[in-house]
């Protein structure tokens, strides 16, 4: 019987070797993409990748998590390039020196969501704004998704259009600190409004028996309020301030992320799931191609 | 002539400052089978551990086999010495692991001799049995053999038959006999039994509240002890 | 949707080879079975010195790893990412969003329950034991080996609590591992993807699964223990 000891050691090595097996293989280049959950969770980063993936030799390693966290770990380098949508943020960014541009890659829009009898009345609404007032006078239950995304970026410049301060101690408005997701299924529990990014409440419509869309159309284009705009913007991280960067990579996938190809492999995302699609190509060069 | 297997001179232990133990001289010679004799609390296991080396002496010096022993003292020469307490610790594994367990600390193989040993005890059908699930003569006969395995040079018993069975106590007894006939190996036995030291010993030395009062000849002692205080205690008295 | 089928789900998942599976299955074991491997290595030598020896400042040193065996692994995890972020100290070692970055932080996470636990399952051993096993002509390492087997059953128990503690956390995994697809992502955090995406049926075949595994693994830790056997006739 081998002692307990050197089984652990015999196991230890064994591990050691598998994990190690993993290296010296012809080498993709490695190119890290933070990203928020909503491109994530709506499976476009899973069809278009791919394509990345192949023509240019690299393997795509996406950390997704909130726009706030995605901007945070560019600026400590942890990341090659960022895609979010948080336009003041992506901004700051760049100016302090963080990361190199900006380009626009996509837009889609935000939706109000809620409860189908909608006690607060705000169908119909113009604006989200003006939603936002009754959903406040109401008092009725809002859901934030707090966590300093682009969702929770914009939702907070819609109370302020509104000229309201969302009091979390009256009980109606909470402040959840999760992801897009979450925040969607903890509304459908409690009958709350939302916002949320159309793709990801396209995407996860089946799970939401109680909720519907109250302001923002069955597409971009019946959506009244431009304020519902949703752009995302790719930014590669600035070599200069770390070590270790894939600079060169991360300017490919701008490129590529921005050509007239992908954007219309983007332009066809989720047509056939929900006859529309999640996203709206709008790169400059794209833009170009279609006047 | 050879030297004394142990020879204390001015040997003291304390414990919190209080002396319990004073030892002014003691040989214990090569070979022979010496009883500790006295009454509980008279310092009978201090000495004992100070014998085999676990604990070091508060004062004075012990040569063993003629040569001054340092602190801590060498690992060989520990080995030599091996202890019964009196109330045994069995390893939770086989008896037949138990026994061995001093020679695989050495590195030595089980051979004839040990199976022997088992035999003279009485243990032969407990070899696998699970050591930690014995009665108290069962443990013991489980120590004295575990201690004998290893052909020690001195062996020290600490009250190796209080509250045995009479048969686990013929055994021990048996066993101490017949070592004490083959004269090579020194022993020595702590006891307050007075009629065991009887049968055990060659020579007694009684220890009275920390100190020798008398050391002789196991017969002489027992049927004329010079010091008034060991007449007091084979009467039965003088229980403290 | 929440079904009641999750274990024909989960036999469907394992079933039809899904490609995204396994490899989660089998990183999940690989960085668990590491983080363990070296919290043993490392944690029960320490707990048993801590158990045996007497040095100044024993007791801080007790009081620490009490602490440390209450630490929030979500605070780990933040740790362990400010260590190995580019912008941090040991940045240049390219761990962050990498197994070794998850096995540093369940590695962290599990030390102080093992080194807690195997200390207090020496301190309770019999005190005579220690003086028994001297005395039949142990060392220094003897003397520690013999402890360390006779309290096994403690320090057994010592690797379950650290087994438990890391193979479902999630919140340093997510933190320093990135849950990347087909790099990083272990059971624990594929659940909560798939919890956060709505998928309930499938995240709750997913738990089935961690739960099944987590099972086998105490069984043959168990074995470990080398419970004695009940001899007959007594």
């Amino acid at each position: 019987m081998i002692s307990p000891t050197r089984r652990a050691l015999l196991l230890a090595g064994l591990m050691l070797a598998v994990l190690l097996s993993g290296c010296g293989q012809a080498e993709p280049r490695v190119l890290r993409l933070a990203t928020t959950t909503s491109t994530q969770d709506s499976g476009l980063l899973e069809a278009i990748l791919p394509d990345f993936e192949s023509t240019h030799n690299a393997r795509v390693d996406v950390v997704a998590v909130g726009s706030g966290q995605a901007i945070e770990l560019g600026q400590n380098g942890d990341a090659d390039v960022l895609l979010v949508h948080s336009r003041s943020k992506e901004d700051a960014f760049v100016a302090d020196g963080y990361g190199l541009a900006r380009s626009d890659v996509m837009y889609n829009d935000f939706v109000l969501v809620g409860p189908p009898d909608d006690p607060a009345g705000i169908a119909g609404s113009s604006t989200a704004a003006e939603a936002l007032a009754r959903i406040a006078q109401a008092q009725s239950p809002f859901a934030s998704r707090g966590d300093e995304s682009g969702t929770h970026t914009k939702e907070k410049a819609l109370w302020q259009a509104a000229g309201i301060d969302p009091d979390l101690s009256a009980g109606w408005y909470s402040s959840l600190g999760q992801g897009m997701g979450e925040t969607l299924q903890f509304a459908n529990e409690q009958r709350a409004y939302t916002l949320s990014d159309r793709a990801t409440y396209l995407a996860q419509r089946d799970n939401l028996p109680n909720l519907v869309i109250l302001v923002g159309g069955n597409s971009i284009n019946e959506n009244p309020d431009p304020a519902l705009l949703n752009p995302y913007g790719v930014i590669p991280v600035n070599p200069e301030r770390h070590e270790g960067i894939q600079a060169g990579l991360a300017q490919e996938f701008v490129d590529w992320l921005t050509s007239v190809q992908t954007q219309e492999t983007i332009a066809a995302s989720g047509v056939d799931r929900f006859g529309q699609p999640l996203f709206y190509p709008d790169s400059e060069p794209y833009r170009a191609a279609h006047p | 002539m050879t030297a004394p297997t142990y020879e204390l001179s001015s040997v003291a232990r304390d414990y919190d400052g209080r002396r319990v133990l004073e030892v002014a001289g003691l040989s214990i010679l090569e070979g022979e089978t010496l009883a500790i004799l006295g009454p509980n609390g008279a310092g009978k296991s201090t000495l004992l551990r100070l014998l085999n080396f676990l604990e070091p002496p508060s004062a004075g010096q012990i040569a063993y086999r003629g040569h001054p022993v340092r602190i801590p003292p060498p690992l060989a020469l520990r080995r030599e010495i091996t202890t019964v307490f009196q109330h045994p610790v069995m390893l939770h594994r086989s008896v037949w692991d138990n026994v061995t367990y001093g020679l695989r600390l050495r590195r030595t193989q089980p051979a004839g001799v040990h199976t022997q040993l088992l035999r003279q005890l009485d243990l032969e059908k407990l070899a696998r049995a699970p050591a930690d699930r014995l009665s108290g003569g069962e443990a013991q006969r489980v120590a004295l053999a575990r201690a004998l395995a290893v052909q020690p040079k001195v062996l020290l018993l600490d009250e190796p038959s209080a509250n045995l069975d009479p048969y686990s106590m013929g055994l021990v007894e048996g066993m101490i006999q017949s070592l004490r006939a083959e004269r090579r190996t020194t022993q020595v036995v702590v006891t307050h039994n007075v009629f065991q030291a009887r049968r055990l010993a060659d020579r007694v030395a009684m220890l009275l509240r920390g100190r020798i009062i008398e050391v002789a000849e196991a017969d002489r002692f027992f049927e004329q002890p010079s010091d008034p205080r060991s007449a007091a205690f084979l009467r039965g008295e003088l229980v403290f | 949707m929440l079904s009641g089928a999750w274990p024909f789900e989960a036999a469907l998942l394992l079933g039809s080879g899904s490609g995204e599976l396994w490899p989660v299955i089998a990183l999940t074991f690989e960085v668990t079975g590491m983080a363990l491997v070296i919290s043993a290595l490392l944690g029960i030598p320490v707990g048993a010195l801590i158990a045996l020896a007497r040095f100044p400042g024993r007791r801080w040193a007790v009081a620490l790893i009490y602490t440390g065996m209450g630490l929030p692994p979500v605070v780990v995890g933040l740790a362990v990412y400010l260590l190995l972020s580019r912008s941090g100290p040991l940045g240049d070692l390219g761990w962050l969003f990498t197994p070794a970055a998850m096995v540093v932080a369940q590695t962290v996470i599990a030390v102080p329950l093992v080194v807690g636990l195997t200390m207090t399952s020496i301190e309770s051993l019999d005190p005579q034991l220690r003086l028994q096993v001297r005395a039949l002509g142990a060392d220094r390492s003897q003397e520690i080996r013999a402890l360390l087997a006779e309290s096994r059953q403690g320090v057994v128990a010592a690797m379950v609590a650290g087994f438990g503690s890391i193979i479902s956390e999630v919140g340093a995994a997510m933190l320093v591992g990135g849950n990347i697809q087909g790099q990083t992502r272990i059971l624990s955090t594929a659940i909560v993807l798939e919890t956060r995406q709505g998928e309930f049926g499938l995240a709750l075949a997913l738990g089935g699964i961690l739960l099944s595994l987590t099972f086998l693994v105490n069984a043959l830790l168990m074995r470990l223990q080398n419970r004695t056997p009940w001899w007959p006739g007594r």
